[in-house]
């Protein structure tokens, strides 16, 4: 199970490289590159001293005690990624992919972002590492997360809004690869999640693995044994493969990936992959995906920009498949209400995306134990959606 | 005999290049293409690519990009698009035809029904371009029990490659003019005539060249060295602009003939 991808970029049948031939190459040398580095101890220090010295790492694994009072018997653990430098769990990746780029030799880096967050941690890295840098995000969202828009150019960052199709993460992807497929011989594109072509399922899944080392160091100093049951938000799903990887082979351990439901899953407003894609191709790879039954993409729908996909990374699909994680959806509703409660028992507003694994808590709670043990990935903190909240909710906190 | 085969072989008697133009189906109606696909054969078109509209085409610039989402608005699927290449046959179209799609309606019609309709609709090629080499194994063995040419493109990245993918082409080999999306433009890439010069080296069947290709001048430089030159942006921008003529019962003759000497002009 953690051997995988295979030499194709495999997962089971998920996985592969479907992208224009100009990229091939391309792709063929990232992952000869990223191989070679990945064994070299000059990269892996250098990657190693920027994440704890620049982005503060490790994160804590904070006891949540009012919270795990408030629902029931379980103790509840929050992996602390939204303390990370720039808010969330992007960085861990952003950072080890803009070494790359700069190990490699190219000056000029690109990224997509939905909520702003993998933008804003590429344009931290590049203006970090002197690179030139492009961040393709939907129009849409553009709107919905304006602070992250001014936060990226006040990092020197290019911000260009993407008119195409539903002009939201999907189609920031799509014109990322358009504008790479253009410049790919002197420009490295920092992809933010565990998707697309190979070998960046594999690679970001690498670069995130820190999230779940330290999550098993941490609980296995204070709890002296493995938690029951992680649960990470999923959009792409780089936080939650993160978390999951390194506790794979730990069958006692109950893994739950948690994707927007938004309006609900049986309305046509949601981007729920899981629960309601079938296999398809999309944005280099095969996976989960929704679709319609000739083929188009169709438009996903959460409150969080940064969950609003209607893909979902290839090795989620085979996990899914071969029922080592649980895939389930959480709405919109039921994410604001836990933000809300996070915020009054713990004090920690926590981003949408979070707030949706935070949400999964609140429903599972009445079947844990007292000997429970739960962890929940709490990837990004709130501050940037507080406008978009305001906005769905009127400004009412109740 | 696959009808790419004989339109090449019958070029080359003359010493002729192949124009192909590109279109894509449904924009703005079926109806309309078919007559477009006329108005390209009285033009001299030798070879048409039937576009099938996309929701995230990621190998197309800005112009194939609308005519896809005006395509999709008419509801055009794929199987729409295999019946569009039996409709124009019955009209009369002696062109072959080659589809253009990305690979996952093909993957969604299913292989089994998808090379069923590809024969029995009279299609001769295929290009899928996110579909390389690495991961067409599958289609490119059916494509040859149903004597279909699954065309490959190399790129001027392609490097080592070339080798490889030109010299297992059947059909012909697609050659991308630069590095970037489909669309019209004035620069190629730097070296386009060493690369074009290396896939011909390697191949055993006729090099087209396309991606940007968008003038009658154009057409003529690369017809010294190619066997085929496909122009499709500027076709289908030729199409945009002639849509609020097409629609007015009127107009429409004389929208046709303007994108029937257009595409004159591009033969020379």
């Amino acid at each position: 199970m953690t051997q995988l991808p295979d030499r194709n970029g495999r997962f089971g049948v998920f996985g592969g490289r479907f992208v224009p031939e100009t990229l091939m190459n391309a792709l063929i040398e990232l992952e000869q590159e990223y191989n070679r580095f990945s064994e070299d101890p000059e990269f892996k220090e250098e990657i190693a001293y920027l994440l704890k010295q620049y982005s503060g790492r490790e994160t804590p694994l904070y006891y949540a005690e009012r919270l795990s009072q408030q629902l029931g018997k379980a103790k509840i653990y929050l992996k602390r990624e939204d303390l990370n430098h720039t808010g969330a769990h992007k960085i861990n990746n952003a950072i080890a992919q803009g070494v790359l780029a700069k190990r490699m030799g190219k000056g000029k880096v690109i990224a997509e972002t939905g909520a702003g967050q993998h933008g804003v941690a590429t344009a931290t890295v590049a203006a970090l590492l002197g690179l030139e840098c492009k961040v393709f995000m939907g129009e849409e969202d553009t709107k919905r997360q304006q602070l992250n828009v001014f936060r990226m150019k006040m990092l020197g960052a290019e911000v260009i809004p993407v008119t195409s199709g539903s002009r939201t993460l999907k189609d920031a992807g799509n014109e990322a690869l358009r504008y790479w497929v253009s410049n790919v011989e002197d420009t490295f594109y920092v992809l933010g999640s565990v998707v697309g072509p190979h070998p960046y399922p594999m690679m970001v899944r690498n670069f995130q693995r820190i999230i779940g080392d330290e999550t098993r160091k941490q609980i296995l100093e204070t709890e002296g044994r493995l938690p029951n049951v992680i649960l990470a938000p999923i959009g792409g799903g780089s936080n939650a493969i993160g978390m999951f990887y390194p506790f794979l082979e730990d069958k006692e351990v109950g893994l739950i990936g948690v994707e927007a439901a938004g309006k609900g899953v049986d309305t046509d407003f949601h981007a729920a992959t899981m629960s309601k894609g079938t296999h398809g191709v999309f944005q280099g790879s095969m996976s989960y995906l929704l679709q319609d039954e000739y083929g188009q993409v169709q438009e996903a729908h959460s409150i969080s920009a940064g969950l609003d996909y209607p893909g979902v990374g290839p090795e989620h699909s085979y996990l899914k498949d071969i029922e080592r994680v649980q895939y389930v959806p959480i709405t919109d509703q039921e994410a604001l209400d836990a933000l809300q409660l996070l915020c009054r028992t713990e004090g920690i507003i926590p981003a949408l995306e979070s707030a949706h694994a935070v949400a999964q808590a609140v429903k599972m709670a009445s079947t844990w134990s007292e000997d429970d043990i739960v962890v929940i990935n709490l990837s990004g903190r709130g501050d940037k959606d507080v406008e978009s909240i305001m906005a769905y909710t009127g400004g009412i906190t109740e | 005999m696959n009808r790419i085969d004989e339109t090449f072989a019958s070029l080359k008697q003359q010493h002729k290049t192949a124009l192909i133009p590109y279109l894509t189906v449904g924009d703005p109606d079926v109806k309309s293409t078919l007559d477009i696909i006329h108005e390209l054969e009285l033009a001299g078109a030798d070879i048409i690519e039937l576009g099938v509209p996309y929701s995230d085409p990621l190998a197309d610039g800005p112009v194939i990009q609308r005519a896809s989402e005006r395509a999709l608005k008419s509801k055009v699927t794929i199987r729409t698009c295999m019946e569009t290449a039996r409709l124009a046959r019955d009209l009369g179209s002696k062109l072959p035809f080659i589809l253009f799609t990305y690979y996952n309606p093909v993957l969604q019609t299913g292989l089994d029904t998808f090379f069923e309709e590809v024969l029995k609709n009279d299609i001769s090629g295929l290009i899928i371009p996110d579909l390389p080499v690495e991961e067409s194994e599958e289609i490119r063995s059916r494509a040859h029990a149903a004597g279909v040419h699954l065309i490959p493109l190399v790129a001027p990245t392609s490097h080592e490659r070339i080798a490889s993918i030109a010299s297992e082409a059947t059909g012909f080999v697609y050659c991308v003019s630069s590095l970037g999306v489909t669309g019209e433009r004035s620069d190629f890439y730097s070296g386009i005539e060493s690369f074009l010069e290396t896939v011909k080296q390697y191949s055993h069947v006729p090099i087209a060249i396309g991606f940007g290709i968008s003038s009658g001048e154009q057409v003529a430089r690369f017809s010294k060295i190619c066997d085929g030159v496909v122009v499709g942006s500027a076709i289908v921008r030729q199409i945009e602009s002639n849509i609020p003529i097409l629609e007015k019962e009127e107009t429409r003759q004389q929208g046709l003939l303007q994108i029937r000497e257009f595409v004159a002009q591009l033969k020379g």
